[in-house]
């Protein structure tokens, strides 16, 4: 029989005097809390088990411990507690120290009616947002990770503990691995991980920005600072402040812009393009490539000290072929993922397709499979997912299991190198102890396509 | 038959007392009577450091002196009322109980500088008294603006209500009266 908002709000009174206690229990359970009135400290200590409580009305003056002490024990015990001193007029220097030390607002006895139920009403309110905004800020921190990296095999479980634990410091991060393993996603888990988490991540794609614009891109630039430059332009690095910079592609940077990087990094400060103003930013970063930078650097392209400030704590993320695993799961999230963005009734891949999805060699890793799954979900006419689903390069295998002759041998090992090597023709083709015309040549007779 | 005894605690205009026993019957659809002799002397209640009179020792006298005559006993007064921890109280009563006061004291149009308006405080002190029996009959504030149960911490607050309980109040103080056998639960 509920009429009232308050049915299940409390409020806990802790006052020596019987009278006060008894007034304003009465005064609270009229309104429809749930209150409990405790006399001194160990009963309001005792009462706090049945907490929590919404709202605690503490007395300043009592004797024992006094209502300030006692406002640190019931804030150890509960930091969210809104707790509002009740004091006489003679103590008003000491409810504010005690307003000093986190309590919500004082009155003074006896109180105006008016007052204490717009008081209360207002602590109730402020709770609430506070509350509500704990839930939302963890709804995000659960979004932000619901599209993170899966899978449980000993590889990608190692690149997670690493990446959890260096979240955790300012450390620079280089993450290593092929294309379509999922730096990014890695970055973003460090950067969800870490405490610029209510911050944003700020990615650039070094290797797709043309060089000329790189560098307004990263530090921004001042309105007329080159022919079109209408206004004023924040980069990334300040756009990254108090958060990441994900900088991806770190090894396709030129010489110019490496000098600029490197003291940027270590000086945090940097100027716009065309402004003479520092400009300060607190950012952390994180980087990726795919290239050998060790030896980009023997070579000179790639500046040693430049190398040394990024590769501080690396992380090498395995392609998908050596976590195949990890396939069947991941095959399921992006189908669940398709299925909803697409609002398809697809739940499912057959076993023969399943089959085929692990034994792939995944050159593109786990982008491919990404596609893969996109494609066959727009395709399936059933909700499972079948061979006739899959592009053709992978459902010609299907063929290939029951037939054992030379030249099906021969096209699997072909198919395979050329998988293994990214279809780069003249590595294969050393690999396969054959000029690349053969290689050609028999591609053609096979049928063999390029993912 | 259950029944409301009306208490006066002089200082008290009768009349006005006197008024609030058919809108009580008609709304409670109970016997309600007025108390009209040995009265209750207020001066026990008085606090000389607030000069104001207490409202809980108030309570205390009335259930003392007449609990036992009827179901619902609401002293009336005049004199200005207060609880320990606040500035004043229009009434109060014990929750789920017998007795309750009120005072006009807060409800006079004079206190605030204004002219006297005899109808105003009737029907003031009307939903004052509604609203502190219905807290004897377990109700709690209510959310509905027009319900007489609804808070009300200043006079404009009371003139802003209704007179009358919101239906679920009133289905409420029926079920409490089944419960206590005092009607019989066909309404």
């Amino acid at each position: 029989m509920p009429n009232t908002q308050n049915n299940h709000r409390s409020i806990l009174v802790v006052d020596d005097e019987m009278v006060v206690r008894d007034s304003l229990t009465k005064w609270f359970r009229q309104d429809g809390y749930r209150v409990e009135a405790a006399e001194n400290a160990a009963q309001a200590l005792r009462l706090m088990e049945k907490g929590p409580w919404d709202i605690i009305l503490l007395d300043i003056k009592m004797p024992g411990v006094s209502g300030l002490e006692l406002q640190k024990q019931l804030k150890n015990i509960d930091k969210n507690a809104t707790i509002i001193m009740i004091t006489a007029f003679a103590s008003v220097e000491s409810a504010v120290q005690a307003l000093k030390e986190g309590a919500f607002d004082y009155v003074t006895k006896p109180v105006d009616p008016d007052h204490l139920t717009h008081l209360v009403q207002n602590a109730l309110k402020q709770k609430q947002l506070a509350d509500e905004n704990l839930r939302l800020r963890q709804q995000i921190s659960e979004l932000s990770q619901s599209d993170l990296v899966v899978g449980e095999s000993e590889s990608i479980r190692k690149v997670m503990e690493l990446a959890r634990t260096v979240a955790q410091t300012d450390t620079t991060v280089m993450i290593r691995g092929e294309s379509g393993t999922g730096k990014e996603l890695v970055a973003r888990a460090i950067h969800a991980n870490s405490g610029r988490r209510y911050f944003p991540i700020i990615a650039v794609n070094c290797g797709a920005v043309p060089e000329t614009l790189l560098e307004s891109e990263l530090f921004g630039h001042e309105r007329g600072a080159f022919t079109g430059a209408q206004y004023r332009r924040k980069g990334k690095f300040e756009l990254a402040d108090g958060g990441s910079i994900f900088l991806d592609e770190i090894g396709t940077i030129s010489p110019r812009m490496q000098v600029q990087f490197l003291r940027v990094l270590e000086t945090k400060q940097f100027t716009r393009v065309g402004g003479n103003d520092p400009i300060a930013s607190d950012f952390r970063v994180v980087c990726a490539t795919n290239r050998d930078l060790e030896a980009a650097v023997k070579e000179g392209t790639f500046r040693e000290d430049l190398y040394y400030r990024l590769n501080v704590f690396t992380i090498f993320i395995p392609p998908l072929r050596e976590r195949r695993t990890d396939i069947p799961q991941l095959v399921q999230h992006f189908v669940q993922k398709y299925a909803s963005i697409m609002n398809r009734p697809v739940k499912e891949v057959s076993p023969e397709a399943m089959d085929l999805l692990v034994r792939y060699a995944w050159p593109g890793n786990v982008r491919e499979l990404e596609n893969v799954i996109e494609r066959a979900m727009v395709l399936a006419q059933k909700p499972t997912i079948c061979p006739a689903d899959l592009p053709f390069q992978m459902s010609s295998a299907q063929h290939r299991l029951s037939d054992d002759t030379l030249e099906a041998v021969e096209r699997m090992h072909i198919e395979h190198i050329l998988q293994h090597e990214g279809w780069n023709i003249t590595h294969a083709a050393q690999i396969l102890d054959i000029d690349r015309v053969t290689l050609y040549n028999k591609i053609a007779k096979f049928g063999l396509k390029r993912p | 038959m259950p029944s409301i005894l009306l208490v006066p605690v002089p200082p008290v205009d009768d009349r006005l007392i006197g008024e609030l026993v058919a809108p009580l019957q008609s709304m409670f659809r109970t016997d309600v009577r007025v108390h009209n002799h040995d009265r209750i002397d207020p001066r026990t209640a008085f606090d000389v450091t607030r000069n104001q009179y207490n409202s809980t020792v108030l309570i205390s006298s009335v259930l003392e002196r007449f609990g036992g005559n009827a179901h619902k006993v609401l002293g009336i007064t005049s004199v200005d009322l207060f609880v320990p921890v606040l500035t004043f109280v229009f009434g109060e009563a014990q929750f789920d109980g017998t007795a309750a006061m009120v005072s006009t004291y807060r409800l006079d149009e004079t206190l605030y500088g204004f002219p006297p308006n005899r109808p105003l405080l009737r029907e003031r002190l009307l939903k004052e008294a509604v609203h502190e029996l219905g807290h004897t009959y377990g109700l709690i504030h209510c959310r509905d603006l027009d319900c007489v149960m609804r808070a009300s911490t200043s006079v404009e607050e009371i003139d802003v209500k209704g007179v009358e309980l919101c239906k679920r109040c009133r289905v409420q103080v029926q079920e409490k009266l089944c419960e206590k056998g005092w009607i019989s639960s066909s309404r």
